[in-house]
Parts: C-alpha cells; structure tokens; sequence
C-alpha cells in the first residue's frame, strides 16, 4: 500500500512508558495531537505539558489500566477515536518470581498479552467501522523463542505477537493497517540497570522515528535496529537439542 | 554513611575523563526521587560536561538528564520555566524557531539548565550580559530533607546566591525560570581580528562594543608574538543582512560535521603537532566580517561529538583561570611564558574579558581577564599546573571549578573570598552533610 498521509491523533496507551512517550512526540513532530493514557495520569500532566510546548500541539492526560475488563468503557471515554492507537503497556517482571508466584506470572501475562490485546480488540472494531486507523503493538524478540531467562514474559509477547499478525490479516481488505514492533533492547526505565550491548541498543527515540515510519509506509513488523533481524533468524535455526541446553 | 547497595555502581568522569570514579548512579525521574533524604550524602550530575569530578558524587549521584520537561513559555516575553535536565541543545532546537535564544550560552551547547546554574556558566557576551544566573528568575531547589524551596532574589535569597555558582552543593535544583533573548535570525555577523601579540589581543579584549568576543590564543608563541591571537567578535545578524532567497531568517542550517573548520591531526598530542597546529590556525584566519550560522559560532567543538577522545583514554585537564584586571597584562606574559617554556601548549586556548563579577557567592567570573586551557593528563602537566596555580594566587586570581580535576586548596579560599558566606548558608540549612562531590572533598569546600 502506498504512504497514507500524517497521522492527525494518536493515543498512546502506557503513556508513561519511556518507548511510548518518544512515540507521542514523535508524533506530536508530525503534527498529531497527544492523548498519553496510564494509570497515574496525575503523574503525566507535565509530560503532556511539555509535548504542547515542544510541538505546539495539544495533548492530554487519560486513566486507563489494562487489567480493566471493559476496554469499551474506556474507549467511549474518549472525545474522539485517534488516527492512530499505540499500545507500549508491558511488564517484564522477574521471571524467577514468576516461576514461584502464580501471582506474579499472571500479572506478567496480564500486561503483556491480556490487556494489549482486549483493548487493541475493542480498538480495531471501531477502526474497522470507520475504515481507516492504524494499531501499533509494542511486542518483544522475546516472543520469537521461549528461554528461560525470560519465558513468562516472552511467552506472553509471543501470544500478543500472534494477536497483532491475525488482526492485520483479517483487516487487510480494511483501511486499517497494523503495525507488530520488536524493538530489541531499548534502554529504557524496564531495562535499567541491566548491562545492554551498546550497538544492538536502540533508544526510545529510535523506537518513536521507526514506529512513526511504519505508519505512514503501511510496514508490518518492524525492528527498530536491522541487525535484530538477524540475530533472532540465528537464534531461531539452533536446533532445539542443542537450544534447550544454551542460557541466553 | 549508609551505602546504596541496591544500586549498581558505574565508572563515572566529567568531560576530561580524569579522573574516573565509581559511583552509584540514581536516575531522578520525578521531582519527589530527589527530594527525599538519602541518608548519605549525594551530588545531581547534569550532561557530565563539567570537565574534572564536580559532578561526580561518592557514594550517590543524582543523574539529573530523565527530568527534562519544559513547563511553560511565554511566547510575549520569553520566560522559560523548564526541569533541571533539560539541555541546552533542547532550548536551541524548540525555541530557536520561535525567535527566543539562551541569553547566555557555554561553548557546549549540550549542559543541563541546572548544570549551567550550578556552574553560572559564562558565555562570549559575559562582559555584557553576565553570567547564567544573572536571566534565571528563580528556581526549585530540593534540600534533601524533604522540603523543596522555591529561591529568587526575594525568596530565600541565601540559598539562591549560593546556588548560582555553587555546584550542586546547596542542594537538587529541580527547575528553573529563565529569561531567554529575542533573535531576529539563526545567523551570527561574525569579525574576525588577527592580532599580532598579547598587547593588541588585550586592546581588542578591552575596547570591544560587540555583544560577543572572544579570543583564540596562541599559547605556544613566545618572544615578539607571545600572545598572538585571533579575536572573534559576534552580533546576531538581521534579517535584512541575509541574502536574498531565505525563506525563513530563523531556521537553523545543519551541516554536522562540516561546521569544523578544520581536521584535527590523528596524531599523538605532543609539543611540535600542537604548535604546528596552532600555527596552522592562526594562518586560516583571515581578516573580515562574515555570515556564520549560530552553531558553527557558539558551538565549534559540538560537531565533533565525541572529541574528548582525541586525547586519549588517559583524558586530559581543563585549566581556567581569571585574573582581576589590574595586573591582567603582568600576570598573563608571566603564566603565558611558563607555558610555552614547558612545551605543553593547549589546542584551544581560549582568552576573553569579564564584565562585573556574578552575583553568586561561588560564581567564577570576576571583572578580569580569563584563559581556558587544556593539556594531556601527565605528570608534567600536573606540575606546569602547580606552577600555574602559583602565578595566578598571586596575581589575585582564581579557578573555574567546573573545570578543576587537581588545584591547590590554598587557592580556593584566596581565590573565592565569599566562601564564608557560601559556607554560612550550607550550615544554616544543615547542607554540608547531604550534598558532596568528589570535587567538595577534595577541596574541603
Ligand atoms: C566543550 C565545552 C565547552 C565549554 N564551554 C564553557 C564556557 O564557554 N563557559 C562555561 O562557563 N563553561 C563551559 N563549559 C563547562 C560547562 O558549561 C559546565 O561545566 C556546566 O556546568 C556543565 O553542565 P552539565 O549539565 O553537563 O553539568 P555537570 O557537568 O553534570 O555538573 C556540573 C555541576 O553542576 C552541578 N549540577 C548539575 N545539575 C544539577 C542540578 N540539577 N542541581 C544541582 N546541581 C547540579 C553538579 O553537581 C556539578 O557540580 C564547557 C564544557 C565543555 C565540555
Ligand atoms: N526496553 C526494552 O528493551 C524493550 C524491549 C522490547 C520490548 N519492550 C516493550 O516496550 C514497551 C514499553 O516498555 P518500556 O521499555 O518503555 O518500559 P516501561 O517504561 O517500563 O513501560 C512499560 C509501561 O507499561 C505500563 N503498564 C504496565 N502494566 C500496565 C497496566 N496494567 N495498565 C496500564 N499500563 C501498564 C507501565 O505503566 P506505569 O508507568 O503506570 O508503571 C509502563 O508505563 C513494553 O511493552 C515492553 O515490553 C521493551
């Protein structure tokens, strides 16, 4: 499909994650006006703030939580369906915890595929009524092979990454476009702390030019650095006799 | 003193990279992460662009950069309110457009508003416009107890004079109110001067009617062209000056990377490459008037990202100091003339005359003349500095402590004479013991 025109509106569902903030103002460059939705909004007022004053567009503040059951409610709360929703919420817990908690598995799972995918659900059929809109999830590499340093989560992105392909696919005949985003390692408030190689570490404002790009060039599944392309077609032709034994 | 041990601890420098430290670094991501006590001391680091160990805090230190959200503008008058994180670069892209420019700008424009609070940052126009301070309004200050203070010239005056300038050790500034400029185009009318010694530098320096100017020196020169420089004077250009066909005076020309004048030398820092290069670009430069755009004016060395390295991993020293007017020419043949004897001369050595002094107690720019210096980390540069440290004691002068790795302490009482005043306020708000650096050990301060 051909280049769609610049985004008028975005919401951005975990506003206040650090990858969907670069993403709002990416957006906001281009012109879109902000709706940042989180569970703290209070806390996102200066960030929309800023966003107005950098861009010169409006934005505002939402609660949204993605364990609510009823994602129409809030998308009725709206004044406006956006041109374009992203959906950054996640949650990469502790997969040791997760391991002994079933508390804390579920709520791994919950962020990641539960939530996103109800509420990008609800989203697409009110896109799909209008014929126009595009969806942008932010799943994970990690769900393109479960390990075991990482499979709750990654498991949890696998299923959201399944989601995001089978609704692409039933509305391609739509004028709904969607968009799967594996970012590879961003650094990020998720992975502070954590020692990321620094050529295959993206930061979030890479993440927010690529996302941007594949909206308006109508692209599927994007990575935010090339080289991850890469990296998970190797990962993925270890057989699994020898995978199983690696830590990686 | 309780150790964080929850946080990991990073190999921190400044811009010199000497030293190198390991420290545990805290992100400030919400006002509140810094307001509360820690329970051991801690120091806010802005972009790290200070050159020695003021933004190195042991054990704690505040990383600043995640606070960087501007929180009003006013498009009439140009009072920005921003956090403490944002960076200049930010101020330059958002409001450079809209006609607005930091009234004062360092020769980087990637420092924090509170890094450049901290330090009262001097730019080419300090002998007209003063230094940082002099445009902020005022500022949110967290004193580690809790309580944030918001400081001005009528509120908590102390805290906010001793802030200006003091290095972070007054307490966490969280945001700021400040005074921009209003520019008509992104283009700088740029003089250029040539001047054949120390005595003509000094007349250009003195007698200057631009809003900016600034002098390279050539350190390595001796005997009949000790001094010899190139004086750049500055004006923001009009509209009308542009040529024809600009369709928009205020938009900013990228070319990254070409704004360098010149290629540095891939080679080691040494005595004859220095001079060569000195030489070089005292030849380059031609007499004249011309249109530059801002960055290629005020920020020469940012579009060489990383040039730091250029010195290798044993980083490098900052030396600047001022010397009060009276006396100026003596004491400058006399540190000049050390310099060149120890064959250690400094790439960019940079000469300028302050206006009046800051208001800030700690604040480094007095009525005088300075000169910014670098030199390779040796042990020969270590005792040329020593050396230096002596002329400029006696000559009444002091250091820039934003640039210091390694002075003398003795310096710092003779140099700063409102350090009591300074320590006064820290005692009063109970200070000393939640706020220090590397650098406030090592100096007592
Ligand atoms: C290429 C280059 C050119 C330069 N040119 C000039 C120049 O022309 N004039 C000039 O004056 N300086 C100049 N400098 C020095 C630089 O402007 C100052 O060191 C400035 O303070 C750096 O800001 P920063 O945000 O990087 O702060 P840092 O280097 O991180 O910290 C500097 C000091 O500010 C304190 N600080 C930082 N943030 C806060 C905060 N939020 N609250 C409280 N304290 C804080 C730190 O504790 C530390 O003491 C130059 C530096 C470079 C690398
Ligand atoms: N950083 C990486 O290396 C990386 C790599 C691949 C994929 N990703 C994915 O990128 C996305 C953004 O992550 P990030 O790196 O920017 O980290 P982040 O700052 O931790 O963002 C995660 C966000 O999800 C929100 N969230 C979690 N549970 C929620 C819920 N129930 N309802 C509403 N919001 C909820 C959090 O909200 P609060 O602010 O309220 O806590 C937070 O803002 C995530 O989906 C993550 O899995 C990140």
């Amino acid at each position: 499909m051909s280049a769609a025109t610049p985004p008028r509106s975005v919401l951005v569902l975990g506003g206040r994650s650090d990858i969907g903030l670069a993403i709002a103002h990416r957006y906001a460059a281009g012109g879109a006006s902000v709706v940042l939705a989180a569970r703290d909004p209070a806390d996102l007022a200066r960030a929309a703030t800023d966003i107005e004053i950098r861009h010169k567009v409006s934005a505002t503040v939402v609660p949204f939580d993605a364990v609510d059951p009823d994602p129409d409610r809030f998308l009725d709360s709206l004044a406006a369906l956006p041109d374009t929703v992203v959906c950054a919420v996640g949650l990469l817990g502790d997969q040791t915890r997760s391991e002994a908690d079933p508390a804390a598995a579920t709520a791994v799972m919950e962020a990641n595929y539960l939530g996103p995918a109800r509420v990008l659900g609800a989203v697409a059929n009110r896109m799909a009524a209008r014929g126009t809109g595009c969806i942008v999830g932010i799943s994970s590499v990690a769900g393109d092979r479960g390990r075991a340093s990482n499979y709750v989560y990654g498991s949890a992105k696998a299923g959201f990454t399944a989601f995001l392909s089978g609704l692409r696919n039933r509305l391609a005949r739509t004028g709904v476009h969607v968009v799967t985003v594996k970012p590879g390692f961003v650094r990020t408030r998720m992975t502070e702390g954590m020692p990321l190689p620094g050529p295959i570490t993206a930061a979030p404002a890479e993440v927010g030019e690529a996302v941007y790009r594949a909206d308006l060039k109508r692209r599927n599944t994007i990575h935010v650095r090339p080289v991850w392309r890469l990296i998970m077609l190797v990962i993925g032709a270890i057989p699994e006799p020898i995978f199983k034994r690696l830590s990686l | 003193m309780v150790l964080d041990r929850s946080l990991p601890t990073t190999r921190l420098s400044g811009w010199s990279r000497y030293p190198v430290l390991d420290c545990a670094v805290l992100p400030v991501r919400r006002p509140e992460d810094a307001a509360m006590p820690a329970g051991h001391p801690v120091i806010a680091r802005g972009n790290g662009r200070s050159y020695g160990d003021a933004s190195l805090g042991v054990p704690t230190t505040l990383a600043m950069r995640p606070l960087d959200r501007f929180l009003a503008f006013d498009e009439a008058t140009g009072v920005l309110s921003c956090e403490a994180g944002v960076l200049l670069s930010d101020i330059v892209d958002v409001f450079t457009p809209r006609g607005w420019f930091p009234a004062v700008t360092p020769g980087t424009r990637f420092v924090t508003v509170g890094g450049a609070i901290a330090a009262d940052v001097h730019g080419k126009n300090h002998h007209g416009a003063g230094s940082f301070g002099a445009h902020v309004i005022d500022l949110d200050l967290a004193l580690g107890d809790g309580r944030i203070v918001t400081c001005s010239r009528d509120a908590e005056a102390d805290l906010f004079l001793a802030t200006l300038g003091g290095m972070g050790l007054t307490g966490v500034i969280l945001a700021a109110r400040l005074r921009l400029q209003p520019i008509r185009t992104a283009t700088i009318r740029q003089t250029t001067h040539r001047v054949a010694d120390l005595d003509g530098a000094l007349e250009r320096l003195a007698g200057s009617t631009s809003t900016y100017s600034v002098a390279w020196i050539d350190c390595l020169a001796s005997g009949a062209s000790l001094g010899r420089s190139v004086v750049m004077d500055g004006e923001h250009a009009e509209p009308e000056e542009l040529p024809a066909g600009i369709a928009d005076p205020l938009a900013r020309t990228r070319r990254r990377g070409k704004t360098v004048p010149f290629d540095f030398p891939a080679l080691a820092i040494s005595g004859p490459t220095v001079k060569a290069f000195n030489a070089l670009y005292y030849r380059r430069h031609r007499n004249g008037t011309g249109l530059v755009d801002l960055d290629s004016y005020f920020y020469p060395l940012d579009a060489l990202l990383e040039w730091h390295r250029i010195y290798g991993s044993k980083g490098f020293l900052q030396y600047q100091f001022v010397v009060p007017l009276a006396g100026a020419r003596a004491a400058l043949v006399r540190i000049l003339g050390a310099i060149a004897e120890a064959r250690s001369g400094s790439f960019l050595a940079v000469l300028k005359q302050f206006g009046p002094e800051g208001e800030g107690h700690l604040s480094f720019p007095m009525e005088g003349l300075t000169l910014a210096l670098d030199f390779p980390a040796s042990p020969d540069a270590l005792a040329l500095l020593d050396r230096l440290d002596d002329l400029v004691l006696d000559a009444g002068g002091r250091i820039y402590l934003a640039k210091d790795a390694r002075m003398k302490p003795a310096l710092l009482a003779a140099g700063y004479p409102r350090l009591p005043l300074f320590r006064a306020v820290r005692a009063r708000h109970g200070l000393e013991d939640r706020f220090q650096s590397a650098l406030s050990r090592r100096l007592g301060l």
